[in-house]
């Protein structure tokens, strides 16, 4: 997947998160997450988010979370989104990050 | 289910519409006690946000558990140009039933299925596997009620959308008195095709007696039920379509008077005096279905 601009999806209401993507050409996937519940469960939403990047053949990006309690489903349907939407993708594959 | 998704006659009181693009509400959709929980493309999902709704109810059907309630998700309409590719997201996702609104004939289910069978064969879902109901939101929508009705074997219902309905007809929403015809008019389309008929929303979700007296108006009808907008609403909905049990008695009374008749041989059955024929037994069974329905929907 070839990222073209900086795209968000989400928003900051509980049990949301909301997901900022920038392309990058070099440095692979940047991760800065902020969560509510950070200590518990961080490292999750984290692999979550890289999971769903990798499947989808993100190499490089800034992927700024700020999550709020989201379910995994919703960290994975965030994140797709927004990267589809920095890859101005409108058809895209539902069976990201699975 | 006999390879498919949805079950054709089942407990219908409420339907909880669930906007698509809110995690949370989605989240906690199951706890509330709907029979039926339908999630939302269509008007609570603005235009620029339509992918990610998509997204987050293909995520939340796959992954998330609502035991045995009914999965329905309402889809924007196919003229809109949205409608296939929510049918696109939610058909492999596995929805019980793809809600249609603004079905204005039959060609609209018509179409919608021919869409739903294509998405079925291309991801290996046996066709026919899921299930359809239709929103009837026009005047012109509410003359074809009965060819609607008749237009698939997979629909499951038909619904009045009202909101629509009333702005189509020249008028606002009052009493009841402005929806006779509408619902009257579906509620048959409904029962001559042997499939449900759904009331619309009550929108005051303040005006808990304004929503009751609906409620026992559209039960009186004989519908199978209600959409509802906010959970508040479920309990009181369902109070109104659980039997009394003077109610409940009499039933078992005729159904014991009915088997101690066949028991006998005899043709003639009655019951304190009174000659009981087909149609009492056939709301005697109903009855009876209907209180073991709620039983086994509040257990789960």
């Amino acid at each position: 997947m070839d990222l073209k601009r900086t795209a968000v999806a989400g928003t900051m209401e509980s049990s949301d998160i909301m997901v900022t993507v920038e392309p990058r050409e070099s440095g692979g996937i940047v991760l800065e997450l902020t969560s509510s519940v950070m200590k518990q469960y961080g490292r999750r939403i984290e692999q979550v988010i890289r999971e769903t990047a990798a499947e989808l053949g993100v190499e490089n990006a800034l992927i700024c979370a700020v999550d709020k309690g989201a379910l995994d489903c919703t960290v994975r349907a965030r994140t797709g989104a927004a990267l589809f939407r920095a890859a101005e993708q409108e058809n895209g594959t539902w069976e990201v990050g699975r | 289910m006999n390879g498919t998704r949805y079950v054709k006659d089942r407990l219908r009181r409420s339907m909880m519409f669930v906007p698509g693009n809110n995690p949370g509400m989605i989240a906690d959709s199951r706890i509330y006690g709907a029979d039926s929980i339908m999630f939302d493309l269509e008007d609570s999902v603005s235009l620029a946000e339509k992918d990610a709704a998509r997204f987050l109810v293909y995520q939340a059907l796959k992954t998330l558990d609502f035991g045995k309630k009914e999965i329905v998700v309402r889809v924007n309409d196919l003229g809109s140009g949205l409608g296939v590719r929510d049918l696109e997201a939610i058909i492999p996702a596995g929805v019980h039933v793809v809600r249609l609104p603004k079905t204005d004939g039959p060609q609209d289910i018509i179409d919608c299925e021919r869409e739903i069978a294509r998405i079925e064969q291309a991801h290996g879902i046996p066709v026919g596997a899921t299930g359809m109901m239709a929103a009837i939101e026009s005047a012109g929508g509410v003359l074809n009620a009965r060819e609607i009705a008749r237009a698939s074997d997979r629909l499951i219902g038909i619904a009045l959308g009202a909101e629509d309905y009333v702005t189509d007809l020249k008028t606002v929403r009052s009493d009841g008195t402005e929806l006779f015809f509408a619902r009257s008019m579906i509620l048959h389309a409904a029962r001559a095709a042997g499939i449900a008929a759904l009331d619309t929303v009550y929108s005051d979700v303040n005006d808990e007696e304004g929503f009751l007296a609906e409620v026992e108006l559209i039960h009186k009808l004989g519908f199978d039920g209600k959409s509802v907008i906010n959970p508040r609403q479920i309990a009181p909905l369902h109070r109104a379509f659980i039997p009394s049990e003077r109610d409940l008695r009499k039933a078992y009374d005729v159904i014991a008077a009915i088997e101690e008749a066949n028991a006998r041989g005899s043709g003639v059955i009655s019951l304190n005096g009174k000659m009981i024929d087909r149609p009492i037994v056939l709301r005697a069974r109903r009855l009876i279905a209907l209180a073991e329905a709620d039983r086994m929907a509040r257990e789960e």
